[in-house]
């Protein structure tokens, strides 16, 4: 059992929606991220993910994208985001951390290196947009053997003959999508993603946590009712975009987990 | 090799879009079911004669195939060694190979019933191609393109306005194809319903590298029949430039199988091949990774952050190349060198007063390689180079490095 698969068993036994945030690790700086991630998990956060920064998001609008490259001009590497989780490990053992990003910087450090470190610092869990099922042989396969979630996306286009396929190789939560497209665009519907998710719940028992396209504790709280758990990521990163103090970057935090915490 | 008869190099990639280790399908959910789309219609009209009836149509009636074999006699004398062809694809409508396959491919949008089409860009070629052929056709058409490459290439995005295109500039990242190539990938994810993903390279998700191969492998059947006719035998040596590697896909895939014909690739050295990255060639300066939908060569660091490539020719400025080059550099199959700025300079400036050609720079930097190598070989190798495009979009750029100033009258 994870630390994912923990969160997820005690929030279903408190009844509670899980409140899920992505921030960009060394985003604006290594300290400044540190301690905003060091605050979530007494803002309300139940799942952290910790995006890694990568040169080509493909899937990310610019708010993430411009993150990133403020992460990487601050010299924030795949390893540094390793000892920010471990250094966030130091003072917390059982706030999940997923980490989010893209395949080809853990390709290039090599993946049993990178599971074996990834694991050692105390990361639970992997997202990896650019590693769809028909590529399980890369890293998901890898990464469940050496006792790491590895959360798939479901999206908007996964119909019902694929989504066994999605589904098969999946542990911890299923992401879904609430949208077509990139992160930071669209405004999730919760009347569009509710019967997406009654969908998935009905070929799986895992908790399905919808992201993309939340913004306000509102969002959240919609969002939150008709499935497992809300993600915001965007909202948040572009208050760390403005300059905003990481206490005022928290207090935005907790009115998100309020929001989803009352569905 | 006792099995080399036996073993062929065309019959990749396999079933999960894999040329050895590189290729695959590296890209969201959200696009899988569209590639699998994609690859089940492109399966489809590759065996139905009525889609090859349309293509051969409008290549013969629209583009101008084929497109004439040439021997360029002065450089040949003048190069002093082998006995130097071109193959003349600068001569198709809009100026270069990109409209072989944009024509599959749009015709293959059609069948699928796609009504708009986007693309990206680098020289402007591509998007060029992709407008001329959605005006001829009626579909909507948006082209991503670097916004550093909308000012080198102006020639270009005036052409694909006036062709009805939208234009848009990318200021993401560093405004480089790179970049174009990650807008259109986030459009697509987008508006993932009526619109068709035009690539203009053997690059990004399966089955992409396939299908544009396929549809630029006119090019070599067309020198295979010429040079035959022309010389009763197959070339010694061809020789074509690489950005993406699509020209050179074209020309090199119908000659996989015969091993007498060395195959050379020709990449953008830019200012050198040397330890500040100023250069794009993937294959000689690069390592394997994960981009754009494929495993293969790119520019990278040692955190696996792609790195933006240098080279005077809009064309050639991409980090990556397309997963079948990555195999046959592996394979030795082909060999790889690569080129820089000013040997390029040097081909075109020979080209333009030695054959009354204006070559595009891409395919001076293929040219710049036969002028390495021609003067060593002997009167009766033969070489063919691609000659895949016209220089008419590269005056401007070619002026402000030879240091001429051009005056429009404006
Ligand atoms: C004339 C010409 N040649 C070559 C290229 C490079 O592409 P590829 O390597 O796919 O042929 C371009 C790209 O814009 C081009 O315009």
């Amino acid at each position: 059992m994870t630390r994912i698969d923990a969160k997820f068993a005690d929030l279903a036994s408190r009844g509670q929606k899980a409140f899920v945030t992505y921030v960009m690790a060394g985003d604006p700086d290594y300290d400044t991220s540190l301690e905003i991630v060091r605050g979530l998990p007494a803002a309300g956060v139940d799942v952290i993910e910790l995006g890694v920064p990568f040169t080509d998001p493909m899937a990310d609008g610019a708010t993430i994208q411009l993150a990133g490259q403020r992460a990487l001009e601050g010299g924030m590497t795949l390893q540094r985001t390793l000892d920010l989780a471990r250094a966030f490990r130091e003072s917390d053992d059982t706030t999940p951390i997923v980490l989010m990003g893209y395949y080809n910087p853990i390709y290039s450090r090599g993946v049993d290196r990178f599971l074996q470190d990834a694991k050692a610092a105390g990361i639970d869990g992997l997202i990896v947009v650019d590693l769809p099922p028909e590529e399980d042989a890369e890293l998901c396969i890898p990464a469940q053997k050496a006792g790491l979630n590895f959360i798939r996306l479901a999206t908007p286009t996964t119909d019902d003959k694929r989504l066994p396929k999605v589904l098969q190789n999946t542990s911890g939560f299923v992401y879904y999508v609430s949208i077509t497209g990139i992160t930071g665009a669209a405004n999730a519907v919760a009347t569009d993603v509710g019967p997406e998710v009654a969908r998935i719940k009905s070929q799986t028992d895992l908790p399905i946590i919808v992201g993309f396209g939340i913004k306000t504790p509102e969002g959240a709280a919609d969002i939150a009712r008709v499935a497992d758990g809300a993600v915001v990521g965007s909202a948040i990163v572009e208050k760390i975009a403005k300059g905003q103090s990481p206490a005022d970057v928290l207090s935005f935090v907790k009115s998100l987990a309020d929001g989803a915490h009352s569905a | 090799m006792a099995n080399d008869l036996f073993n062929s190099f065309m019959t990749g990639p396999d079933e999960n879009g894999r040329f050895g280790d590189f290729g695959g399908r590296f890209v969201s959910e959200t696009l899988m079911p569209l590639i699998l789309e994609l690859e089940a219609q492109y399966e489809h009209a590759k065996t139905d004669q009525s889609f090859w009836d349309e293509m051969n149509f409008l290549w013969t009636h629209y583009v101008g195939r084929p497109s004439p074999l040439y021997h360029a006699e002065r450089l040949s004398e003048h190069l002093g060694g082998a006995k130097v062809y071109m193959k003349r694809d600068e001569l198709n409508h809009t100026g270069a190979h990109k409209i072989n396959n944009v024509l599959g491919q749009i015709i293959l949008a059609r069948r699928m019933g796609k009504t708009r089409i986007i693309a990206e860009t680098g020289a402007g070629q591509h998007g060029v191609a992709t407008a001329t052929v959605c005006a001829k056709f009626g579909l909507k058409c948006v082209v991503y393109m670097g916004a550093h490459d909308v000012e080198r290439q102006a020639p270009n995005v005036f052409r694909m306005r006036l062709l009805g295109a939208e234009v848009v500039p990318v200021t993401s990242g560093r405004g480089t194809l790179k970049d174009a190539m990650n807008d259109a990938l986030r459009d697509w994810v987008t508006n993932v319903h009526d619109t068709f993903y035009c690539i203009g390279t053997v690059a990004g998700p399966h089955p992409y590298p396939a299908m544009v191969r396929d549809f630029q492998a006119i090019i070599g059947k067309e020198t295979k029949e010429q040079m035959m006719a022309a010389e009763g035998r197959l070339p010694d040596t061809i020789i074509a430039a690489i950005g993406g590697g699509s020209n050179a896909m074209g020309l090199f895939y119908p000659f996989l199988d015969d091993k007498d014909v060395s195959i050379i690739g020709v990449e953008a050295g830019g200012k050198g091949v040397n330890a500040k990255m100023e250069h794009c060639a993937s294959l000689t300066g690069g390592r394997p990774g994960v981009l754009h939908g494929n495993r293969t060569y790119l520019l990278q660091d040692d955190d696996g952050q792609i790195l933006e490539g240098f080279s005077i020719s809009a064309g050639l400025d991409y980090p990556g190349i397309g997963p079948e080059h990555s195999w046959l550099h592996e394979i030795g199959r082909a060999k790889y060198v690569a080129i820089t700025d000013a040997e390029a300079l040097e081909a075109f400036k020979l080209c333009c007063e030695m054959e009354g050609i204006i070559p595009a720079l891409e395919p001076s930097h293929a040219l710049a390689h036969v002028m390495k190598i021609a003067p060593e070989l002997p009167k009766d190798h033969i070489i063919c180079m691609n000659m895949c495009g016209r220089g008419d979009k590269d005056i401007f750029t070619v002026a402000k490095a030879l240091g001429v100033e051009m005056n429009l009258g404006a």
